[in-house]
């Protein structure tokens, strides 16, 4: 019997699973739904942190940690989809796992319309560069998803998406 | 008098160690390595441009006990000047990238690069953090760095000027998942 986590606690979820799958290199461009996750890994000695001005860099990066025998994860917003299209053919191309997990923008409750034309495109973006795409509406979905994500991932060598749907992560407040 | 990027690949990797692991940038990087020699731990690229110093990095995070040299071009590197950011506040001390500098894009038909008009990569990378920055002009200079490649502790950074050159071309395997898996066996990692 589980009991039922705070809803708030998605991103420990994410990070029980990053530990579990014994996820050594986390590359992120920062960003405010993946805070708590990105403050865990930095918090973690295994794991090994790494900032990206590009998200394009994650791709590349999580291809060399594999070459070096560790996984790796790639933290981003759905804005920075748009940013790694070509260097996911070095992932397709050659076959690297690579573990997404996607903050999204742009869909629920947006403010800002300048994130919708990326947000609205990630899904079919994803797949059309062969990428399995799961969606997480939910907190209680959340790690079952990641936990399929991280099989399919490093056990098939697969580029593989999680989209963490913008109601987990709550509106933005744009006026204090 | 700017080095011949043959020769400059060959002195590079002249009594190669068993610990040094190869990712060139896609084009003539790739087959200037593969001109040197094939070798299962040099992984070419064929794409993925602005990609091989963030690969490099990713593969020094991963094998601490190895050194990687990242081989690649002005352009390809212009492409992901970020990455010297990145990895300026990384600094594995395993971790070389070795630019060869021609000032032009040469698989395209040799225009010219920002390198051509005053962009300086070696200014680029000490702005970044990266500890060693090389500016190689000279025989002597590239005898430096091949010494240097063979026990380096910190991160290092060199900028190779090479004359626009285009030497017939060696075409190394392409298979990128044939590639992926000769490294990694390479260096032991099971599959």
């Amino acid at each position: 019997m589980t009991k039922s986590a705070p809803a708030a606690d998605w991103p420990d979820r994410l990070f029980a699973t990053f530990k579990r799958a014994d996820i050594r290199q986390v590359g992120y461009v920062p960003d405010a739904g993946h805070a708590r996750l990105i403050d865990r890994c930095r918090a973690d000695p295994q794991i090994r942190d790494v900032v990206l001005t590009t998200e394009e860099e994650g791709v590349a990066l999580a291809a060399g940690a594999w070459l070096g025998g560790e996984r790796a994860a790639l933290l981003m917003q759905s804005s920075g989809v748009g940013n790694c299209i070509n260097m996911l053919s070095l992932a397709r191309t050659c076959r690297f796992p690579l573990l997404m997990l996607i903050t999204m923008r742009g869909e629920w409750e947006e403010f800002n319309p300048w994130q919708e034309p990326m947000g609205s495109i990630v899904d079919p973006v994803l797949k059309l560069c062969e990428a399995e795409v799961y969606r997480v509406r939910t907190p209680d979905e959340v790690e079952g998803m990641a936990e399929r994500a991280v099989q399919q991932a490093f056990g098939d060598e697969r580029i593989v998406a999680v989209l963490l749907s913008q109601q987990l992560i709550g509106k933005k407040v744009w006026t204090k | 008098m700017r080095l011949e990027r043959r020769a400059a690949m060959a002195t590079l990797l002249a009594d190669r160690q068993d610990d040094l692991l190869v990712v060139p940038g896609l084009g003539s990087t790739a087959w200037d390595l593969a001109a040197a020699g094939d070798n299962d731990r040099n992984f070419y690229l064929w794409g993925a441009m602005g990609g091989a110093a963030m690969i490099g990095l990713g593969l020094t995070l991963a094998q601490p006990s190895r050194r990687v040299a990242v081989i690649t071009g002005d352009g390809e590197m212009l492409m992901g000047l970020g990455s010297l950011a990145t990895i300026g506040i990384q600094r594995p001390g395993n971790l070389a990238v070795i630019v060869f500098d021609n000032g032009v894009y040469g698989e395209t038909g040799m225009q010219p690069s920002h390198t051509q008009s005053g962009v300086d990569l070696v200014a680029v990378a000490g702005a970044c953090g990266i500890g060693a920055c090389l500016d190689v002009r000279d025989a002597a200079g590239l005898h430096d760095l091949a010494g240097r490649l063979k026990g380096f502790r910190e991160t290092l950074f060199a900028r190779v000027l090479i004359e626009a050159s285009e030497p017939p071309r060696v075409l190394p395997l392409r298979d990128g998942v044939a590639l992926k898996q000769r490294f990694r066996a390479g260096i032991g990692i099971n599959p």
